[in-house]
């Protein structure tokens, strides 16, 4: 630490090229957080996929809907514990831009297939009792202050009702949370005997099922025992894990983990050498005092260990600063898209791992650079100044 | 009799210049008592700062040994050369060479961060040599905002706060005007005889070279001992 006040002064010797070089290693970690988060999110729906669980959805697309009449034989294939299903409403609330997800479903069945949802048995057996009923997460109650007892209207942008209207009402009758805090809660459920007595079309049929596999069965056995089934049927199936599901969902909007390490390599390779410049400018500028220094008694190590300190305490002043902004930001996006997105955070682990990646940066940026100050000839360097 | 502090024996220095040799010390012995403080002439390139080189353990001889304090030097490695000088040498060059980042009192305490002093420690040393050096006034002063005879002096404090015992001046009013030429001459005169430091000042200033008990001129790689005005 005695070194610091020295490091810190070095830092700065330059103080319009340092303030440049910090912004250029802000704006990359900026774009780390962010871009860690957006990963995160589409990740997320995978770290919390229950390995029993599996997804029906139609082989060809998961628009396609199933008919109804599947569910009695899938409950029936050996090996399924359980099953129900739901289906993609799409309506909005307030305001068309900004969407959170709505599923007709079975309250009983939903509820017994996501344990890790978890709300008061009276609600439950609330909504149960009431066609028009919905339940909704807690980020959702949150979000748009709504309650139990209330009446929201949800505008369907899909499923017209059968008297042309648009508009769906729902009484909220319960709001559920998640014991797992990677898992989202930002969506409604309604009873799905009330979307297909008042839908205008589609009826008798579903968006996808979902099913519990018995603990002593094998899921892939199951799902292929399911998809045999209704092999070359109008309606042919495919079943796979929770977790390949949301994994292909996520596929859907591109490879999010290839395109966020694509742009970030870019964004720190560039880095490195602006980084890199910048401490070999730093370090030809001051050949006479590193060489001052080694006559004091500055040992070559010492040397290198202070121009190495010098291009991490670079890194570290940017990179925590945009991953702090960065933070806040994310902070921010949760609240405004956490519907949209649910899921989108900064992990420890992104944040850990950043702040490896800084020092790593600083490391590799100023190695050359202090390499040189290490094996600077104090004779050479005295007599060149 | 005086007691020795430094003796260079046989020693022969050579530089690769191209594909030349070029010996620019040749078998050179020389004593050097404690407390002395010799003035080193000579024409440029007759081995004046190799000697001060040799001496500060900047550089090893080609052959021959460097014995300073009882400690051989030319045969010590790198890193025990730095941990020697750290204790052993101060250094005044003619450009001074302080680091512009930080200011005289930092300057000052720079050779102290090698030892186990605290904080509080390191300042009170460096207050006390620039004490020495009559700069309390200007502790918080950048080299920037001094004249070079201040500059010098800051060098010169930095030099002696470790309190080594041999003072190497490379051309140390090379760059001064004459009036403060003779301030700094006089305040290693002080150095010399109060402080009792081994002084060793390479100039190419006749009446610099007045201030030192001894003159050692340097011609050709060898060395010629007349006694000062």
């Amino acid at each position: 630490m005695k070194y610091f006040g020295f490091i810190w002064k070095n830092v700065w010797r330059k103080k319009i090229r340092t303030s440049l070089t910090i912004l250029s290693v802000f704006v990359a970690f900026l774009l780390f957080a962010l871009l860690s988060a957006i990963g995160y999110a589409f990740k997320s729906g995978v770290d919390v996929a229950d390995a029993e669980r599996l997804i029906v959805i139609d082989k060809i697309t998961l628009i396609n809907p199933l008919p109804m009449a599947y569910k009695n034989r899938i409950a029936a294939t050996e090996g399924v514990h359980s099953v129900t299903h739901s289906s993609w409403f799409g309506g909005y609330y307030q305001d068309p831009r900004v969407q959170f997800p709505q599923f007709p479903t079975e309250p009983y069945e939903y509820f017994s297939m996501y344990p890790e949802l978890k709300m008061p048995q009276e609600q439950l057996d609330g909504w149960a009792r009431n066609r028009q009923g919905a339940v909704i997460g807690r980020e959702l109650a949150e979000q748009y202050s709504l309650k139990v007892g209330d009446r929201i209207p949800i505008q369907a942008t899909i499923w017209t009702k059968a008297d042309g209207g648009r508009t769906w009402e729902f009484d909220i009758e319960g709001i559920f949370e998640t014991e797992d805090p990677r898992g989202s809660t930002a969506f409604l459920l309604f009873q799905y005997d009330y979307f297909e007595e008042a839908r205008a079309f589609g009826k008798g049929s579903v968006g996808w099922y979902i099913l519990r596999v018995s603990p002593d069965s094998d899921p892939v056995q199951v799902g292929n025992a399911i998809d045999l089934q209704f092999a070359n049927s109008p309606n042919e199936t495919e079943t796979s894990t929770e977790a390949a599901f949301s994994q292909s969902f996520a596929r859907q909007f591109g490879n999010i983990a290839l395109i966020v390490t694509l742009i970030l390599g870019a964004v720190f390779f560039t880095l490195l050498l602006v980084s890199g410049n910048t401490m070999s400018q730093s370090v030809r500028e001051r050949i006479s005092e590193l060489a001052v220094l080694k006559t004091l008694g500055f040992s070559d190590r010492l040397v290198l260990g202070t121009v190495l300190s010098e291009s991490i305490l670079i890194m570290l002043l940017g990179g925590l600063l945009g991953l702090g902004v960065g933070w806040l930001l994310v902070q921010g996006a949760a609240q405004a898209m956490g519907a949209f997105l649910p899921g989108i955070f900064l992990s420890s682990q992104a944040i850990l791992t950043a702040i490896a990646v800084m020092i790593g940066a600083g490391i590799v940026a100023g190695i050359f650079p202090a390499l040189q100050a290490m094996r600077l000839s104090i004779i050479d360097a005295l007599a060149r100044a | 009799m005086s007691e020795t502090l430094a003796t260079l024996t046989g020693v022969s220095k050579t530089y690769q210049k191209g594909k030349e040799k070029v010996e620019v010390l040749h078998n050179l012995d020389l004593e050097i008592a404690r407390g002395d403080f010799i003035a080193i002439m000579g024409p440029s390139g007759s081995g004046k700062t190799t000697l001060l080189n040799l001496l500060g353990g900047l550089d090893k001889p080609t052959s021959g040994t460097v014995d300073v304090g009882g400690a051989e030097i030319s045969s010590m490695s790198n890193s025990q050369l730095s941990r020697w000088r750290s204790t052993n040498i101060g250094f005044i060059f003619q450009f001074y060479n302080l680091l512009p980042v930080l200011t005289a009192q930092k300057n000052v305490e720079l050779p102290l961060l090698l030892t186990n002093f605290s904080g509080s420690e390191r300042a009170h040393r460096a207050g006390v040599a620039l004490g020495i050096v009559g700069l309390e006034g200007r502790t918080d002063h950048y080299p920037r905002e001094l004249s070079g005879g201040q500059e010098q002096r800051v060098a010169i404090a930095r030099a002696i706060v470790s309190d080594p015992s041999l003072l190497l001046c490379d051309e140390p009013t090379g760059d001064l005007d004459r009036e403060t030429t003779s301030e700094i001459l006089k305040l290693l005169q002080i150095l010399n005889r109060e402080h009792g430091k081994t002084i060793m000042m390479v100039t190419h200033d006749a009446q610099a070279a007045e201030y030192a008990n001894h003159i050692l001129i340097c011609d050709k790689g060898t060395l010629e001992r007349q006694e000062a005005a």
